[in-house]
């Protein structure tokens, strides 16, 4: 079987990328070696046509716009950052937590100032703020988000919380949810018309299996 | 003169197979001006692909544009009545930024405009074109067809307006039928008319197949305008043996402020994005105060650089190494009855860094030994 015959899978590393894996080897397009431990990068099963590979979260969706991947799992979070010209075919249901502004717990909003938001999600604080009308002042960070509020770098942050217990623990709340974010089987537009039936199929398969979970 | 087609490399020999497809078809080149004023563009900035737009003043002070387009252009000077219709075809550069690329480029593009009084017959052509431009960039080849007033008379129907309208637009265009049951259900809307609206999302098949699958939702005068539409398309096109490889996809949803009756889209396999895009551009055409309705597509050829596996493995087929010694004269023959066996051959003193060679051959006064081949 030729390389583009293959259906391309695009998971993210980590716990939600293997808890999809899962599905998909329920659903019946299991991939022994990906269990293997060893340095490799893809893993594939030629008898059912897939191939895997392991990338970054965020850069799921990146594979998969540009037709690397035919089929990635992408939090919703990564969707609405980037936007890309993709297809959300399915729901998972997991992975499950939501965007939220936090801030210190005595923080008093005072709607008088610019706001100084830190995050690492630009595109989505800026598009919740504009829908309210307020001026905001961005602050892009790559990781530890909660420190910025402590030390006074900014008023909010806007993240992903899933049990606050982090946010809690540095005396901090969550205080306005944006949007609730869960794990999407993502598909490129241009696979979806070449390999329509075995991403389909794909698609009804992993469908009925997040049901019976 | 004869051009070796070989020579040629995707974009190009796309050029030129094209132009005589439409040729074939009655259109005539229209050539354009590489610059624009720029308000032509400030005034329907939705309309083109990326809306960054590379301007410059004149030397009377006008604000001129480096053209991002070129149906703007056309119709800018014809369409003011529908007893005339005009067959056009351009191939012009066009300079606009897109998605990933730092800055401007500029972009070859092929395209095709029928303005006038548009009819079945001409709606048919356009879309015929749009699949024959498609068969001869690749052999492996999809043309995906919509028409806006299905999508838009489903949700008149329904009461789906305003900024409503727009999100579900934009779950339509995602296939995200997990956030259309939401957006249904937040929104009381009954369970037939979201089952509905899902159907016509996840709908993707060939014409006939999908044209009897939505026979059923068909509501209300527009969507039932729309769809006697399309049947009468795919009438056409199956009686003339054109319809294979055309599927209907209800997803593919251009701006209604523009395009209103049936769109297109045309993918080549390898190219992972669409490398056709076009559909019917009355509203447009109201919008710029013509009377004529206008049907065409463009063919985004720049993409085609990415089809370039084989042709790329060698430089030349054959180098040809002399000496300063040489008698030149000799040297060149050969060169010359190698080249009249077909081969690309390249001289040189020694072989430069980096060549890629299919045979390397050395010239001395015995004649032409063989020192290397890679096939």
């Amino acid at each position: 079987m030729s390389l583009k015959q293959m259906i391309n899978i695009a998971l993210p590393k980590g716990r939600l990328g293997e808890k999809a894996y899962r599905v998909f080897e329920a659903a019946g397009y299991e991939c022994p070696s990906i269990r293997e431990e060893n340095r490799k990068l893809i893993f594939e099963n030629e008898e059912k046509g897939i191939r895997y590979f392991w990338v970054k979260p965020s850069d799921v969706v990146i594979y998969v716009e540009r037709g690397a991947a035919d089929i990635g799992i992408a939090g919703k979070d990564i969707i609405l950052e980037y936007s890309p010209d993709i297809y959300e075919l399915a729901d998972l249901g997991m992975g499950k937590c939501r965007m939220a502004v936090a801030c210190k717990r005595d923080f008093c909003d005072n709607r008088d100032k610019t706001l100084r938001v830190a995050t690492k999600f630009p595109n989505i604080a800026k598009k919740y703020y504009n829908s309210q009308s307020r001026e905001i002042d961005i602050i892009k960070l790559n990781g530890s988000i909660e420190l910025a509020p402590i030390l006074g770098l900014s008023d909010v942050i806007v993240d992903i919380v899933e049990t606050g217990k982090t946010l809690y623990e540095n005396d901090l709340e969550p205080r306005e949810t944006i949007v609730d974010i869960s794990a999407r089987l993502v598909a490129n537009k241009v696979s979806y018309k070449f390999k329509n039936a075995e991403i389909t199929a794909m698609c009804e398969r992993i469908s009925e299996q997040i049901k019976k979970n | 003169m004869s051009v070796s087609f070989t020579a040629l490399k995707n974009d190009e020999k796309a050029v030129f197979s094209l132009r005589e497809l439409y040729s074939r078809y009655g259109y005539v080149r229209h050539k354009v001006s590489k610059f624009e004023e720029y308000d032509l563009y400030a005034r329907n900035k939705s309309f083109l692909i990326s809306e960054n737009i590379l301007t410059f003043t004149d030397t009377d002070g006008r604000l001129m544009a480096l053209k991002p387009d070129v149906t703007l252009s056309i119709i800018k000077n014809i369409g003011n009545d529908d007893t005339q219709t005009h067959k056009l075809y351009y191939n012009e550069n066009v300079y606009r930024t897109s998605a990933g690329a730092d800055g401007f480029r500029e972009i070859m593009q092929t395209g095709l405009e029928c303005v006038g009084r548009i009819d079945l017959c001409a709606v048919c052509e356009v879309i015929t074109l749009a699949k024959k431009s498609l068969e001869l960039i690749s052999e492996n080849s999809i043309l995906d067809i919509s028409h806006m007033g299905f999508v838009a008379g489903l949700m008149e129907n329904i009461g789906i307006e305003g900024i409503d309208a727009d999100s579900l637009l934009d779950f339509i265009e995602h296939k995200n039928l997990s956030a259309i049951k939401a957006f249904c259900a937040e929104r009381a809307i009954s369970e037939a008319d979201a089952r509905a609206i899902c159907d016509i999302t996840a709908l993707y098949a060939p014409m006939g197949e999908a044209l009897e699958a939505v026979r059923d939702i068909v509501r209300g005068k527009k969507m039932k305008a729309a769809y006697d539409e399309l049947c009468g398309i795919y009438g056409v096109l199956s009686a003339c043996g054109n319809a294979d490889g055309i599927y209907v996809d209800f997803s593919t949803v251009n701006d209604m402020n523009y395009y209103n009756g049936v769109t297109f889209k045309g993918f080549v396999r390898g190219i992972p994005d669409g490398i056709l895009s076009g559909g019917s551009y009355d509203s447009l055409m109201k919008k710029m105060g013509k009377r004529a309705g206008a049907i065409g597509f463009a063919v985004y050829l720049d993409m085609l650089e990415r089809l370039d596996f084989e042709s790329e493995k060698y430089d030349v087929d054959t180098l040809l190494l002399y000496e300063s010694g040489s008698d030149m004269a000799q040297v060149a023959r050969a060169a010359e009855s190698l080249r009249g066996e077909g081969r690309t051959v390249r001289c040189e003193l020694c072989a430069p860094n980096g060549i890629r060679y299919r045979q390397l051959l050395k010239f001395s006064e015995g004649g032409v030994s063989v020192l290397e081949t890679n096939d």
